[in-house]
């Protein structure tokens, strides 16, 4: 089979698989207890693994997984409600304690073995073509089979839940009240998050993966304000990331999911400069063009009071602007046939007195 | 490896000064039980006595930052700090190729600053929450840097090995010169905590309030920033990048539950974080491949424990103890009001008391036993009668629970 084919349906999957849950991170604000998930479940990945007895099985390491990832959300909520420590500061105590743990185990009983510490945090997507597994007489990589379930029960729980998962994130007390149990939701995604993190564990590493469950989500939540779409392009910026990534990182030689985090944290400046929605200099230049659309009509009224043309000097003082704010709104105002420039001055044409006079006196 | 060696070394020269050699070691956990001869090393060995002094400063700056951070609701900024700083060594080491500290570090802390000053742009500027603003800055970063560190191994560069050190941290490898820089690094930052302490403080707990009297919040906002990124810098060779961020929260955390006064708050954040560094980093330096990075942080976890459970005043043990305590008060209350009722009617006996509390007779029993041993009932020939006490007591407890003072009813 082909190997780069195999990585990166691999990457496709990851991708897709997070970016589905990762939209609701970002819109319930729990981006950041997603990234503490991630990192705890090396902890449960360790413990499984000495379990089985130093083989790598999937099954034992999803359980751990998602035991480490709900033990994260558990203790972070527990120490929250204490009251003793804040919310940001609960994960931030959380996820570091585990993970060294997990750093520490790996350490001492795993060095040289397969689990390795490059593999928590580069992971090892290129070595996605050599696990195979046997299914019904055919070889199929292990990695198509993890993400592939994974995605499938991201998809369907996104789609089962849609209703719900809308709902008590954008209103959890009317959720509540309707009857919708927001709390076995809100475990219920944590669970998915958990299980994804460790699917993808294995191909992005444990810190990369926060990579792909925020930033694509992030991305599209700049570019849109309706949810449909915002998980589409999640999905979208998703792949995108993925398949440019793995072009860079193939003629760079570099780690492959750390390629693929950049090109994603990429996409995410593109989308905060330019999003039609509110991109900070498509924002920008919207709000240039309003201000000369304003002193145009402005300009074109003052002079439609003046039986005479206006010497620009005149207008200048009047208004106080300086001489190139001055041209580029009276340029805007002749595109507009509002005004014509004579030698004596400017001088509002018929459609300036009409588009002024509306403007002063706007019908009843 | 540098590491391998300061290691060696310092192993090596400890039969030399007259202490007894350690025997090799088998089991893994072993290393975890410093031996006597091992902890006065700290004071005569030269490589341990580098690395104790570096960990103990990135604690006290640490934790001198950390509580500000923590107060203000920023502890997270810590991680984002930490983690964008690794694309900035791998960049100086591209760009300089040299792999002197305090060159890498410079790097490091200009790649967090950068991310701090990108997370504000974004906030400033989009409607993005600022979870997700911060995840998105950590992540590529992160990732960002993960893939520049494997470029620069896989280019087969021989001066390349140990730039790894900086991901979990590797206190052996802390020589005097390090130590130097730390100084400097963390006394800058440590001075000008010292010299806007009171603008701080007021930044902290009311920002409002420090606006109004003319303070240039902003710009203060970003002081404190650039110095996180100093204690940040200092952290980078002995805890690494990823686990820094628990070198600015846990101790700052762990100090707040032991006082509500800031100078009292700072002065217990430096030290527990000097005495997590010490520990963690002491305990990494004595056995080969041991990343300082977790054992700092777990050495931390156990002081955040410790205080979490036992802190005077508001450890969660006494807090247990004191719910206790008043469940068992107001229980006893009701009883006693309970009787008090049937009391009142004149048939106070385990039956009435069972079936006005629905519950059965051998548990009125014990709740009757519970109030005579208070001395609120004593028996009578026809059961129980409330005592004086008990009548004064049950008088006191319906007064108080009145909300309209009836007081001409309420004696019985």
């Amino acid at each position: 089979m082909n190997a780069d084919l195999v990585i990166i349906l691999t990457a496709i999957l990851v991708s897709t698989a997070s970016a589905l849950v990762g939209s609701f991170l970002v819109l319930r604000r729990m981006a950041l207890l997603s990234d503490a998930i991630s990192h705890a479940v090396l902890p449960g990945i360790v413990l499984a693994y000495w379990l089985s007895g130093g083989e790598r099985a999937t099954v034992p390491a999803l359980l751990g997984a998602a035991a480490a990832g709900l033990v994260t959300v558990v203790l972070v909520e527990w120490l929250t409600r204490t009251g003793k420590v804040k919310n940001d500061a609960a994960i931030g105590i959380v996820f570091p304690a585990l993970f060294s743990l997990g750093v520490l185990a790996v350490s001492l009983f795993f060095r040289n073995v397969h689990l390795d510490m490059d593999a928590v945090l580069y992971g090892e997507i290129a070595y996605a073509p050599f696990n195979t597994l046997n299914l019904w007489g055919r070889e199929v990589p292990e990695s198509w089979l993890v993400m592939g379930s994974l995605t499938l029960l991201n998809l369907l729980f996104v789609l089962l839940f849609y209703k719900e998962l809308k709902l008590s994130t954008f209103d959890p007390g009317l959720a509540a009240a309707l009857g919708l149990a927001p709390g076995a939701l809100h475990y219920g995604l944590m669970t998915l998050v958990s299980f994804t993190s460790v699917g993808a564990f294995q191909s992005v590493g444990a810190i990369l993966i926060v990579a792909f469950l925020i930033i694509p989500p992030a991305t599209a939540y700049l570019l849109t304000r309706r949810l449909p779409v915002m998980i589409a392009l999640a999905v979208g910026v998703g792949v995108v990331s993925s398949l440019a990534g793995y072009a860079l990182a193939i003629w760079l030689d570099a780690s492959i999911a750390g390629m693929m985090a950049t090109v994603a944290g990429l996409c995410f400046t593109l989308a905060f400069l330019f999003s039609p929605v509110e991109g900070y200099l498509t924002a920008r230049l919207r709000r240039e063009r309003q201000r000369l659309e304003v002193a145009a009509r402005l300009l074109v009224a003052h002079l439609a009071h003046h039986d005479q043309p206006v010497p620009e000097g005149e207008v200048l003082e009047e208004f106080g602007w300086n001489p190139r704010f001055l041209k580029q709104v009276r340029e805007k105002a002749r595109q507009a046939g509002w005004l014509e420039v004579v030698r004596e001055g400017l001088r509002p044409t018929a459609r300036g007195l009409a588009m002024s006079s509306a403007l002063l006196e706007p019908d009843p | 490896m540098q590491c391998t060696k300061a290691v060696r070394a310092g192993r090596a020269r400890a039969p030399a000064r007259g202490h007894e050699q350690t025997p090799r070691r088998s089991h893994p956990l072993e290393p975890f039980f410093l031996t006597m001869s091992e902890l006065l090393l700290i004071f005569t060995d030269y490589t341990l006595r580098n690395v104790a002094l570096g960990s103990a400063m990135l604690g006290v700056v640490g934790g001198v930052l950390g509580a500000f951070a923590v107060l203000r609701r920023q502890s997270l900024l810590g991680d984002v700090l930490a983690h964008a700083a690794l694309p900035g060594i791998c960049l100086a080491f591209i760009l300089t190729g040299t792999k002197a500290p305090l060159v890498l570090l410079l790097g490091g802390g200009l790649a967090g600053w950068l991310a701090a000053w990108l997370v504000l742009a974004v906030l400033r500027h989009s409607r993005l929450p600022e979870d997700s603003a911060l995840g998105v800055m950590l992540s590529s970063f992160f990732g960002f840097g993960v893939a520049l560190l494997t470029f620069i191994q896989h280019s087969n560069n021989a001066s390349q090995a140990g730039l790894d050190q900086y991901i979990f941290g590797q206190a052996a490898t802390i020589v005097a010169s390090d130590v130097r820089n730390f100084m400097v690094l963390g006394g800058v930052a440590l001075l000008v905590v010292g010299l806007f302490y009171k603008e701080f403080k007021l930044l902290s707990f009311d920002p409002a309030y420090a606006h109004s009297l003319g303070l240039p919040v902003r710009g203060l906002n970003t002081l404190l920033t650039s110095l996180m990124v100093l204690a940040v810098m200092v952290g980078l060779q002995t805890v690494g990048v990823v686990l820094m961020a628990a070198m600015l929260i846990a101790p700052a955390a762990a100090a707040r539950q032991w006082t509500n006064r800031l100078e009292a708050m700072i002065g217990l954040s430096a030290l527990f974080g000097a005495m997590a560094g010490v520990s963690g980093a002491l305990i990494s330096a004595t056995r080969e491949n041991l990343p300082t990075g977790p054992l700092v942080v777990l050495s931390m976890s156990a002081i955040l424990l410790v205080s979490l459970f036992f802190a005077p005043l508001r450890g969660l043990v006494w807090d247990w103890a004191r719910t206790r305590q008043n469940r068992r008060r107001v229980r006893l209350e009701r009883l006693l009001l309970d009787a008090h009722v049937l009391h009142a009617h004149g048939t106070l006996t385990p039956q009435t008391l069972a079936e006005r509390r629905r519950e059965p007779v051998a548990v009125a029993l014990q709740n009757l036993e519970a109030l005579r041993s208070l001395g609120w009932v004593q028996e009578h020939p026809q059961g129980f009668i409330l005592t004086p006490t008990g009548e004064q007591k049950a008088h006191e407890l319906e007064q108080a629970m009145r909300v309209l003072p009836h007081r001409v009813e309420g004696s019985s």
